[in-house]
C-alpha cells in the first residue's frame, strides 16, 4: 500500500510542483494519473520509489516512510519506468538490458535466464534478444525498458506514459499483461495523456492541476464529467464526445466504450443486438 | 507538384539483417498533410529520414530505387542542401537539441543558412511565438519537460520555413489539449502557407481531422495509401492495428448490427452530425 499524506514538494529552483497531495493506492489496484503538462504527476510517482522526497508531509509504501531506505532498497519493490526509454537503457543488447537489474539484485544466473526469457516473451521482444537497444524504433524501446523493471518481479510497477509509440495491438497487450499483475495483487500506476487508453483499461483515475489533486474516481465518471476535464486539461475519450453532442436527443452522455456506445444508438432505434 | 516521389524504395541499415524498407512507391504533392501511420518498427521513422537525406548519407546502409525530394535526388544532394527544403521533427526531442537557450537553438538553422540577422531575430519570435514557448526563451532545452522539449524542437523546424515539414510523432509528450494547439498551429502553416506536412501519428482520432492523405505501413512497406476515410474504413487497417478513429469503429461496429450510417465519420464532430440525422429521422 501506498499512502501519500499531505505532501508538498518544491524543486531546488523554487518550482512547488506539489502542494498538499493526499492519496491512498491500495495492492493490487491500477491507477491512472492524469493531467496537463506540468501538473506534478511525475513529480508525485517519483515519490513513491524514493527518487524525491517530499518537502513537507510523507509518503509510505507498505508502511515504511520512504525518507528512512534508500532508492535502491524502495526500487526492489517499486519499478519505474521513465517516459522516455533513453533515460534508462544503456546496454549492447536488449538481452543484457533486462538482466541488468536482476544481476544487480543478485539473482542466480538460471533465474536470471528464465526471467529475462519470460519478460521478452511477454513484450514481444524475444526476436531482438541480441540487438542494440539503440537500434530499434522508439516504440520498440519503450518496451525494453519495460521488459527490464518487470523481469525483477517488483510488488509495484509505475509507468511513466506507456502508450508513447505504442500501436494498437501493443496497446491492447499492454492493457492485458496490467489486468495480469493487478491479477497477482501487484499495484499498477500509469502517468498517461491517453484518454483512450484509459477508457479502454477502465482504471481508478487521479486527475491533477497545478500540483494538486483536483478529482479521483472511476474512469467513467472521472472522463465524462466535463467540468473536471476541463480543470485537468485532457480531452474526453471520442466516444464520450460523440454522445455529449447528442445530449438533446436523450441519449445517456456518460460513455466511454464503443460497445457501450452501441447499445445505447441500438437501443435507442429499437433494435435488438 | 509532387514533392516528395519514391520509386521502389528498399533499404538495410549497415547493422540490419533484414530490410526496413521494402519497395517502397508513393507520390505526396504540394501542400498535402499527409498522416503516416503503421504498427510499431513498421519503418515509418526509416522513411523519415529519408526524406532530408539522413538516410542514407549519415546511417549509411543500402538504398535502392529512387526518392526525390522538391525535385532533388536525394542519392545526389548532401544533408545540409536538402535541410533548406525539409525540415524534421524528431521523435526523441533531446536528439535534436544541443544549444545551452531555447532562442539559440531556435536561430541555429537560419546562422547556419547565412539569414541576417534582422531576419533571424524575427523568425525566432515568431516561431516562439507560434509554439507557445516565448518564456522558454532563455531556458536550456535540457532542463525542460519532454513536452516543453518537443514545442522547442517543433518551433526550430518552424523558423526555417521548410517546404516540407517531416514531424516524427511531434506531440507524444504532450497533454492532449496542447497536442492538439500543436496539429492546430501546424495545419495554419500547411493550408496559409502551403507548407507540406508529413506527420507520424499513433493518435488518429488527433491527427487525422487535419489530414486529407493518409499511408499505412507495415513490415516496411506501403500497405494504404489513400484518403482518410477510405483507408480508415478498410479492414487492412484494422488487422494491422491501426488505431482507427472510434468514430470510425463506432460506423462500423453499427454495420455490423444493421444500421447503416449512409457515411463513414471520420472525427468525433462528424459522427454526432452523422448520428443527430440519422437518430432524428427514425
Amino acid at each position: 500500500m501506498i499512502e501519500v499524506k499531505d505532501v508538498s514538494f518544491t524543486y531546488v529552483n523554487g518550482v512547488e510542483a506539489l502542494r498538499g497531495v493526499s492519496l491512498t493506492i491500495r495492492d493490487g489496484e491500477f491507477v491512472a494519473i492524469m493531467g496537463q503538462n506540468g501538473a506534478g504527476k511525475t513529480t508525485l510517482v517519483k515519490h513513491f520509489n524514493g527518487l524525491l522526497k517530499p518537502t513537507r508531509g510523507e509518503i509510505l509504501v507498505d508502511g515504511v516512510n520512504t525518507r528512512k531506505v534508500s532508492v535502491a532498497t524502495l526500487a526492489r519493490k517499486v519499478g519505474f519506468v521513465f517516459q522516455n526509454p533513453d533515460h534508462q537503457l544503456f546496454c549492447e543488447t536488449v538481452e543484457d538490458e533486462v538482466a541488468f537489474a536482476l544481476r544487480n539484485f543478485g539473482f542466480e544466473e538460471k533465474t536470471i535466464k528464465k526471467r529475462v526469457a519470460w519478460a521478452l516473451n511477454l513484450l514481444d521482444l524475444t526476436e531482438y534478444r541480441e540487438t542494440s537497444p539503440f537500434m530499434l524504433s522508439g516504440g520498440e524501446r519503450k518496451r525494453v525498458a519495460l521488459a527490464s523493471v518487470l523481469a525483477w518481479n517488483p510488488k509495484v510497477v509505475i509507468l511513466d506514459e506507456p502508450t508513447i509509440g505504442q500501436d494498437q495491438k501493443q496497446k491492447e497487450r499492454l492493457r492485458q499483461f496490467i489486468i495480469q499483475l493487478t491479477a497477482q495483487q501487484k499495484t499498477v500506476i500509469i502517468v498517461t495523456h491517453d484518454v483512450e487508453f484509459v477508457a479502454e483499461c477502465n482504471p481508478h483515475v487521479v486527475l491533477m492541476a497545478q500540483g494538486e489533486i483536483v478529482a479521483e474516481g472511476g474512469a467513467k465518471q472521472m472522463l465524462t464529467n466535463p467540468d473536471l476535464v476541463t480543470k485537468a486539461s485532457i480531452v474526453p475519450p471520442q466516444i464520450t464526445q460523440i454522445f455529449l453532442e447528442l445530449a438533446d436527443l436523450g441519449l445517456p452522455t456518460d460513455l466511454i466504450d464503443i460497445h457501450e456506445a452501441r447499445e445505447a444508438l441500438l437501443n435507442f432505434l429499437g433494435v435488438n443486438s | 507538384m509532387a514533392v516528395i516521389e519514391t520509386k521502389g524504395l528498399t533499404y538495410t541499415y549497415p547493422s540490419g539483417k533484414k530490410r526496413t524498407l521494402e519497395d517502397v512507391s508513393i507520390t505526396i504533392e504540394k501542400g498535402e498533410f499527409v498522416v503516416l501511420t503503421g504498427p510499431s518498427g513498421c519503418g515509418k521513422t526509416t522513411l523519415c529520414r529519408c526524406f532530408n537525406g539522413l538516410v542514407p548519407h549519415f546511417y549509411g546502409g543500402k538504398l535502392e530505387g529512387d526518392i526525390s525530394v522538391t525535385g532533388l535526388r536525394v542519392s545526389e544532394h548532401s544533408i545540409h542542401e536538402l535541410a533548406r527544403h525539409v525540415g524534421l521533427v524528431f521523435q526523441n526531442p533531446e536528439n535534436q537539441l544541443f544549444a545551452l537557450f531555447v532562442e539559440k537553438d531556435v536561430a541555429f538553422g537560419l546562422e547556419n543558412l547565412g539569414v541576417p540577422r534582422d531576419e533571424i531575430r524575427k523568425r525566432v519570435d515568431w516561431a516562439l511565438q507560434t509554439t507557445g514557448i516565448e518564456n522558454l526563451r532563455e531556458r536550456a532545452p535540457h532542463e525542460l519537460s519532454g513536452g516543453q522539449q518537443q514545442r522547442v524542437a517543433i518551433a526550430c523546424v518552424l523558423a526555417m520555413q521548410p517546404d516540407v515539414m517531416v514531424l516524427d510523432e511531434p506531440t507524444s509528450f504532450l497533454d492532449p489539449s496542447g497536442a492538439q494547439k500543436i496539429f492546430e498551429v501546424i495545419s495554419e502553416l500547411n493550408k496559409e502557407m502551403g507548407i507540406t506536412v508529413v506527420l507520424v501519428e499513433h493518435r488518429l482520432d488527433l491527427a487525422s481531422r487535419y489530414s486529407n492523405h493518409v499511408l499505412v505501413m507495415n513490415e516496411g512497406r506501403v500497405v494504404l495509401d489513400g484518403e482518410p476515410r477510405e483507408v480508415f474504413n478498410s479492414e487492412t487497417a484494422r488487422l494491422i492495428g491501426v488505431g482507427v478513429p472510434k468514430a470510425t469503429r463506432l460506423s462500423q461496429v453499427l454495420e455490423e448490427s444493421g444500421v447503416d450510417l449512409g457515411r463513414v465519420p471520420v472525427t468525433s464532430g462528424e459522427a454526432s452530425h452523422i448520428l443527430k440525422e440519422v437518430l432524428r429521422r427514425d
